[in-house]
C-alpha cells in the first residue's frame, strides 16, 4: 500500500498561523496509529482565511480541511481524514471550492499544488515547457510573443514589458543584465512572496527566458530581508536548477549561459523602485537615479538591464509554453491577461485571487471576501499599496483595470487591496501616508525629503482645526508640488492616498468646514 | 640649489585601528574575505556581518572601508541609508512589528502601544533584561493574517496583545515558539 499524501503548506503565511506545527502533529499523529502517510509541504493555495489548509489525496482528487490547528489533529484521524471523509472543517474537493473554483491561475497554476523544494514536480506540471519553447526561437520572436501577449509590468508602473525587453535585445552587448525585482513593499501585498516560496522555479524560469530574448547572461533576484522562506525556498530551487543544467554556463545544452543569484535589501521600501533598486545592487545608498538613460540601455553596472517585478516574469513561461494568443485573450481593454489580487485587511476571506482584468471591486470585497472580518460595514479600501488611492463606496464598482484605476486618480500598482471598516480614521490614514513618505524618501529631491514632512505637519494642523481652510489650501498646494516635482512615484504619488482621503471622507478632517463655516469636532 | 629633501614612503595599505575584539574582527575580516570580490559587495557584506555579530559595529565600518577600498564615508553612507542593518548590539531577540496599513485595519497601533508599554521599550529599544529588541517594520506580506510580527525570522499572524505577551513569554523562557537565534 502506498503512503496517502498530506499536503500542510510551508507557506510563511500558513506558518504564521500554526502550519509548522499542524504538520508535526499529523505526523506524530500518523506515526502513533501506524497509518503510511507522507506529509508534503507546499505552498499555500491562496485562501488564508482557511489557513492551515491540510489536504488529502484521494481517488477523487484533492480534498481540504481548514483552518486546522495542531489540536484539531486527533479528531480529523478519528473522522478519518486520510480517507477524505466528512469532518466539521472538511470543505470538500479543493478545487471546487467557491474561493479557487472562480479564479483563472495561470501564473499561480502550480502555487498550492506541487512541492515547490521539488524541480521533478515542476517537470511534471508543464514546468520548463516554456523555457524548451524559447530555446528554439530567435531571440527578437522570444521578445515578439511577449509583446504580443499584451503582457504589462506588474510591480505597478504597468509598462509594457516586450517594450522593455525590446529595448535590452537591441542595446550593445556583451554584457547585459536580467534583475527581478522582489522588494515588494507594499502593504496589502505578498503575491511575489507566495510565488518564490510555492513555486520558485516558474521564477527562475521566466528570468532565463527573458535572459535569452534579450542576450543577458547573468540575473539577479532582489529579494527584501523581510522575506527569509523565500530566500530559502529560491535559494534551493537555484541550486536544483543549476545541478540539472537548467542554470549554468550550458543551459539545456544550448551552449547558451544564464547564472542566477539572491541578493538580500536593507528594509528600505525606496528599494522598490527600479533606478534605487539598482544602486542599492550595485552596494550604493538606494538613492532614485534620474531618467534618462533608462535602465534598459544604462541599468545595473551601466550596462543594459531588464528589470521586471516578480510576476511579470513569473508569467513569462505560460506565455511561451502556451502562446501569446492564450495570454491575451484573457483581461479588457489595454488590460491584457490576468492579476493576481491580494485581498487583505480587515476581510474576513482574504487571500490570493489571479482573475483576469475586469473584476470589481465589489466582487471581490463580497464575493469572494464575505466582508469584513470585524463584521462591521466596509467603509474604505485602499488599492495598490501605500501610494494608492482610498476608495469609498461609491466607487467599488469600479474594475481592476489600469485605465479605470487612472481615471479615478487611482492606480492599480501591484494588486494589493487593504480593506478598512468604519472605525477608521481616514484623517489618521491621510496623515500616516505623508508619515510613510518622509521615512521612506531616499532624499535625493527635495519635494519628497522636505515636502513629506511638511505635510504631516500640515495634516497635523489641519486636524487640530488651526485656520483648517489655509491649511488646506496648503495640503493641496503641496501635494500639486509633490505629484509634478518629485524624481519618482513615492514622492510623485503620495498625494493619492492624501487626497483621496480628503476628498472622498472629509467628515473626518474634523475642523474643516463644508462651506468655509468652521465646525466643531 | 639644494637637493630635494629625502622622499616619505607613505603606507597606504595600513589595516585601521579599530576596538573591536579579536573574535568580532575576525568575523567581519573573514566577511569580507569571503564577499568583497562580488560585484556590489557592500550589502552582502553587511548582511554576512549581521547575521554573525548580531549589527554592524560602528568600529566594523573602518575595517570594511579598508579591505573595499572605499572611504570611511561612503561606507558609513551606505550602512546608514539602511533601516535593517542596526548599529547597536540587539537584545537576544528581535521582534519587527508590522505598522503598515493592512496590520493598521485590524488594530496594529493599539498592539503597537500594548507592545511598547507591556516591553517598557520605544521603537528601537531593548529590554531592560537584554531580551527582546523592537523594530518598526512596513510590511511582512502576510497582509490578510494580521496583525503581524516576526520574531527572529520566524513570521507570525493574527498577533493580539494577549498572543504577543504569551509569545514574549515564550521567547523568554526559551520554550519557543519562536526558535533562538539572529535573524537572517
Amino acid at each position: 500500500m502506498t503512503a496517502i499524501k498530506v499536503y500542510v503548506p510551508r507557506d510563511a503565511a500558513a506558518c504564521s498561523v500554526g502550519a509548522n506545527e499542524t504538520a508535526r502533529a499529523i505526523e506524530a499523529e500518523a506515526q502513533r496509529r501506524s497509518i503510511p502517510l507522507q506529509v508534503v509541504r507546499n505552498g499555500s493555495r491562496g485562501m488564508l482565511s482557511f489557513e492551515p489548509l491540510v489536504e488529502v489525496t484521494t481517488p477523487a482528487g484533492r480534498v481540504a480541511y481548514g483552518p486546522v490547528t495542531a489540536a484539531d489533529v486527533p479528531d480529523l484521524f478519528d473522522a478519518g481524514f486520510t480517507h477524505g471523509r466528512p469532518h466539521p472543517l472538511a470543505h470538500g474537493r479543493t478545487e471546487e471550492m467557491d474561493y479557487l473554483k472562480k479564479q483563472e491561475r495561470l501564473t499561480f497554476a502550480r502555487v498550492g499544488i506541487v512541492d515547490p523544494r521539488s524541480l521533478s514536480e515542476y517537470l511534471e506540471h508543464d514546468g520548463y515547457r516554456g523555457l524548451a519553447t524559447a530555446l528554439a526561437m530567435e531571440p527578437a520572436a522570444i521578445v515578439a510573443a511577449v509583446t504580443a501577449s499584451g503582457l504589462r509590468g506588474r510591480g505597478g508602473a504597468a509598462f509594457p514589458a516586450g517594450i522593455k525587453w525590446k529595448t535590452v535585445l537591441g542595446a550593445a552587448g556583451p554584457e547585459k543584465y536580467i534583475v527581478c525585482n522582489a522588494d515588494e513593499g507594499d502593504s496589502g501585498t505578498f503575491s511575489d512572496r507566495m510565488v518564490m516560496e510555492g513555486d520558485p522555479f516558474v521564477l527562475i524560469e521566466g528570468m532565463t527566458i527573458a535572459g535569452l530574448a534579450t542576450g543577458a547572461t547573468r540575473g539577479y533576484i532582489y529579494l527584501r530581508w523581510e522575506y527569509p522562506d523565500a530566500k530559502v525556498a529560491l535559494d534551493a530551487a537555484i541550486e536544483a536548477a543549476y545541478a540539472a543544467g537548467y542554470l549554468g554556463a550550458n543551459v539545456c545544452d544550448s551552449g547558451r549561459r544564464f547564472d542566477l543569484e539572491v541578493r538580500l535589501g536593507g528594509g528600505a521600501y525606496i528599494c522598490g523602485e527600479e533606478t534605487s533598486l539598482l544602486e542599492s545592487l550595485e552596494g550604493k545608498r538606494g538613492q532614485v537615479r534620474f531618467k534618462p538613460p533608462l535602465p534598459a540601455l544604462q541599468g545595473l553596472f551601466g550596462k543594459p538591464t531588464v528589470i521586471n517585478n516578480v510576476i511579470t516574469l513569473a508569467s513569462v513561461p505560460i506565455i511561451l509554453d502556451r502562446g501569446a494568443e492564450h495570454y491575451q485573450h484573457f483581461g479588457l481593454g489595454r488590460s491584457r491577461g490576468t492579476l493576481p489580487i491580494q485581498l487583505t485587511g480587515n476581510i474576513k476571506r482574504g487571500g490570493l485571487i489571479e482573475k483576469a482584468f475586469g473584476v470589481t471591486v465589489n466582487e471581490l470585497l463580497y464575493d469572494y471576501g464575505g466582508g469584513s472580518l470585524t463584521g462591521r460595514p466596509i467603509r474604505a479600501v485602499q488599492v495598490g499599496g501605500p501610494l494608492g488611492a482610498y476608495l469609498p463606496e461609491s466607487q467599488f464598482d469600479t474594475p481592476l483595470d489600469y485605465e479605470a484605476f487612472t481615471a479615478i486618480k487611482g492606480m492599480l500598482g501591484h494588486g494589493g487591496i487593504v480593506v478598512f471598516d468604519d472605525s477608521v480614521d481616514m484623517a489618521a490614514q491621510a496623515r500616516y501616508a505623508m508619515e510613510f513618505c518622509a521615512i521612506e524618501s531616499c532624499g535625493k529631491c527635495t519635494p519628497c525629503r522636505i515636502g513629506s514632512t511638511r505635510g504631516v505637519e500640515v495634516i497635523d494642523r489641519l486636524i487640530a482645526g488651526q485656520d483648517a481652510d489655509k491649511q488646506e489650501t496648503l495640503l493641496r498646494d503641496l501635494c500639486e508640488t509633490l505629484t509634478y516635482g518629485s524624481l519618482c512615484a513615492l514622492g510623485g504619488l503620495t498625494a493619492y492616498p492624501v487626497l483621496s482621503a480628503l476628498n472622498h471622507f472629509r467628515e473626518d478632517f474634523v475642523k474643516l468646514s463644508a462651506a468655509g463655516v468652521p465646525r466643531e469636532a | 640649489m639644494t637637493s630635494p629633501p629625502p622622499r616619505r614612503v607613505i603606507p597606504i595599505k595600513i589595516e585601521p585601528q579599530v576596538k573591536l575584539s579579536t573574535a568580532d574582527r575576525a568575523t567581519v575580516l573573514g566577511v569580507c574575505g569571503r564577499l568583497k570580490n562580488l560585484p556590489g559587495a557592500l550589502l552582502p557584506i553587511f548582511h554576512g556581518v549581521q547575521a554573525g555579530l548580531g549589527y554592524v559595529p560602528k568600529d566594523a565600518v573602518p575595517l570594511i572601508a579598508h579591505e573595499l577600498n572605499l572611504s570611511i564615508a561612503e561606507v558609513h553612507g551606505v550602512l546608514s541609508f539602511y533601516h535593517y542593518f542596526r548599529k547597536e548590539p540587539p537584545g537576544r531577540h528581535v521582534v519587527h512589528l508590522c505598522r503598515a496599513e493592512a496590520c493598521q485595519s485590524v488594530g496594529a497601533a493599539a498592539l503597537e502601544l500594548h507592545a511598547k508599554r507591556s516591553l517598557g521599550v520605544d521603537f528601537h529599544g531593548t529590554t531592560a533584561d537584554g531580551a527582546v529588541s523592537l523594530e518598526p517594520v512596513y510590511c511582512l506580506g502576510n497582509c490578510a493574517l494580521g496583525p503581524s510580527v516576526m520574531i527572529d525570522d520566524r513570521l507570525l499572524g493574527r498577533v493580539t496583545p494577549a498572543r504577543f505577551d504569551e509569545l514574549m513569554t515564550g521567547v523568554r523562557t526559551g520554550s519557543g515558539p519562536a526558535p533562538a537565534g539572529k535573524s537572517s
